[in-house]
């Protein structure tokens, strides 16, 4: 880049011009708008990004690693510590690649309660993903509204499982206990204003002048770079590909469920808030689905060699007994074989591949994680916009640092 | 997504590579295709372009590693058609010391997938534009997801207060990991004698007709 310059008369001059140098800079790890440990080294021309490597891996943990060494009941519990910040869409894909190897299905109340808390995931999700996207092209006011909401969310994490985040609720073959007397009605009632949250804060947001600044035309991606670069999730729909695996490759009960895919024209950083935002008023809708149409019954697979008997059988019936104590010191048998199971989390496709060798752990279990795939093409979207620009894109991403690293 | 879909395109796509493809399997409703390490590029430009395969999207690149194996690694590709709405595994095998040609050209997103692979495996991807390390620290040894790597690693990492600065040092266990066979029913842990167990040598039987 050349600037004419009179007042740097020591630097090196060429008729009134100065050369400058790319200047490398590092953002983060500790940056707030890294939502994370996300570590950048930037190449810039002033304040264009020329080039933006991210480096990544410190908050790596090696869950795949300890994941083959636990059994495969033990090791659900770290898919809650991936995505963070959705946790029971990342142990239903989990589960859901367990059920395919062992063939078994959950029965139909716990497909519900699962469909259920995985539409109040996605809202979880979004919920912080457009509040503290807002909050980090500088709008405050959306990340306190949107925290109270999701501290109500988490209530009802906390009541169906003892646990405001790291869920741990879903069990191959159903879920780990039915819901407890009086939730459905609290949900129900949060369902019926939750829309008004949504539509404030569009009222906030969506023909804000400093949000649309922000966010037109910023990081555009088209339909071919979302197809080529493995991006899923909002990021595809908001480049204008109506893919979404809960209507193209339905999972689980939805099939029976009511909602329509957002799809976004744009594919910048506008585009796919908006697809999240519409998103999030179809979770609602799918949420008052399924509590109208719960039905009643097990929650729990009536296979024993899969799913504890309960307490009270256990105290009358040695065999029910033996399988408690195998089942919790030995864990179950699966079959060998491999599959790849995806599910369509909040953030895009999270998949697991899952192979088995027949034992009671997982001989390798791969988690793929949208993020990674999303993170990987910050280099290109942030290509010749401006460094605050580059903040905006990592927003829209919906980067979260547990999922990418692992 | 049938199987007698998955089936017939399984046919073509062996037909059509021809002596490329070692293997299709379909299992589990899931469609795998081993292709021979050589023609990796060719097979997944093929089943990207061909309009009855299209597979758009490489969703991820990984490797399973079976140290038993005379090629050890095995190499995943799974792929994606966004048009027919169909899954895909691609598989390679290959050894440490083997390359495998990079899939950047044929599909951006393999750039990551392929560094983690090289990472946790040490599988070297030949013409990869950028093959760092990419999960693992700076300066890290070893390629985890080795079966024969120890889940506890080599070293660990504390912040030393006399020297101002991070140490890594060998790792120390206060009790040794413990590992169980659970394939055996009897035998819960392994490589532990019991007072009597030299007696349980079975007997020679080899005189005998």
């Amino acid at each position: 880049m050349t600037i004419a310059t009179s007042a740097h008369p020591s630097a090196g001059q060429s008729g009134g011009k100065t050369q400058i140098k790319p200047y490398t800079m590092n953002f983060g790890p500790q940056h707030p708008a890294a939502h994370g440990v996300l570590r950048l080294v930037m190449e810039l021309n002033g304040e264009v990004v020329e080039r933006c490597d991210p480096h990544i891996g410190l908050l790596h943990r090696g869950t795949e690693k300890l994941i083959e060494y636990k059994t495969y009941l033990q090791a659900v519990p770290y898919f809650d510590r991936l995505d963070y910040v959705s946790p029971m869409c990342m142990e239903h894909a989990y589960v859901l690649g367990i059920e395919n190897l062992l063939q078994i299905k959950a029965p139909l109340r716990a497909q519900y309660i699962r469909v259920l808390f995985s539409e109040i995931t996605r809202i979880l999700n979004h919920i912080l993903s457009i509040t503290t996207g807002a909050l980090d092209v500088g709008a405050i006011t959306p990340a306190l509204w949107g925290f109270e909401e999701r501290e109500i969310l988490m209530e009802f994490y906390e009541r169906v499982c003892g646990a405001r985040l790291h869920a741990n609720y879903f069990r191959p073959g159903g879920v780990a206990w039915d819901l407890p007397a009086g939730l459905t009605d609290d949900i129900w009632e949060f369902t019926e204003r939750f829309p008004k949250f949504v539509d404030d804060i569009d009222n906030l947001l969506t023909n804000n002048r400093i949000f649309k600044q922000r966010t037109v035309d910023i990081g555009v991606v088209t339909k071919e770079e979302a197809f080529n670069w493995g991006f899923t999730g909002p990021m595809l729909r908001g480049s204008g590909v109506a893919w979404d695996l809960r209507k193209s490759q339905p999972y689980e009960v939805y099939d029976r469920m009511d909602f329509d895919v957002p799809v976004g024209l744009t594919g910048d950083c506008w585009a796919r808030y908006l697809v999240r935002m519409e998103e999030m008023r179809q979770s609602n809708r799918m949420i008052r689905q399924c509590l109208k149409e719960l039905p009643e019954g097990p929650v729990r697979a009536e296979e024993r060699k899969v799913s504890p008997p309960p307490r009270g059988e256990m105290k009358r019936s040695m065999e029910a007994l033996i399988h408690h104590f195998k089942l919790f010191t030995e864990g179950f048998h699966v079959p060998a074989g491999e599959t790849y199971t995806a599910i369509e989390a909040p953030k895009g496709e999270f998949g697991v591949y899952l192979v088995s060798d027949g034992t009671n752990k997982p001989y390798r279990c791969k988690i793929r994680a949208p993020g990674f795939a999303h993170l990987q093409g910050l280099d290109f979207m942030s290509k010749g916009h401006m460094l605050a620009d580059a903040v905006a894109n990592i927003a829209s991403m919906d980067i979260v640092f547990g999922e990418i690293d692992r | 997504m049938s199987e007698q879909a998955l089936k017939e395109l399984g046919d073509h796509i062996a037909a059509t590579l021809g002596d490329d493809v070692l293997k299709v399997e379909l299992k589990l409703g899931e469609l795998m295709v081993t292709v021979r390490r050589p023609s990796l590029i060719k097979s997944l430009t093929f089943l990207r372009d061909d309009p009855t395969c299209s597979f758009e999207q490489l969703l991820d690149v990984t490797a399973v590693d079976w140290p038993e194996r005379e090629e050890r690694f095995e190499v995943v590709y799974i792929l994606l058609s966004y048009k027919h709405n169909r899954r895909l595994r691609v598989k390679v095998t290959t050894d440490e010391d083997t390359p495998v040609a990079s899939a950047v050209p044929v599909y951006n997103a393999a750039g990551w997938f392929e560094r983690e692979t090289w990472d946790m495996f040490g599988i070297f991807f030949s013409d990869h534009p950028d093959l760092r390390r990419i999960l693992t620290d700076y300066g890290f040894e070893g390629h985890p997801l080795r079966k024969d790597f120890p889940m506890t690693g080599y070293v660990e990492c504390r912040y030393d207060e006399d020297q101002k600065r991070v140490v890594y040092e060998p790792v120390r266990l206060t009790q040794d990991f413990r590992s169980f066979d659970f394939l055996s029913p009897w035998e819960g842990m392994t490589n532990v004698m019991l007072p009597g167990d030299e007696k349980a040598q079975a007997p020679d039987t080899g005189s005998k007709p």
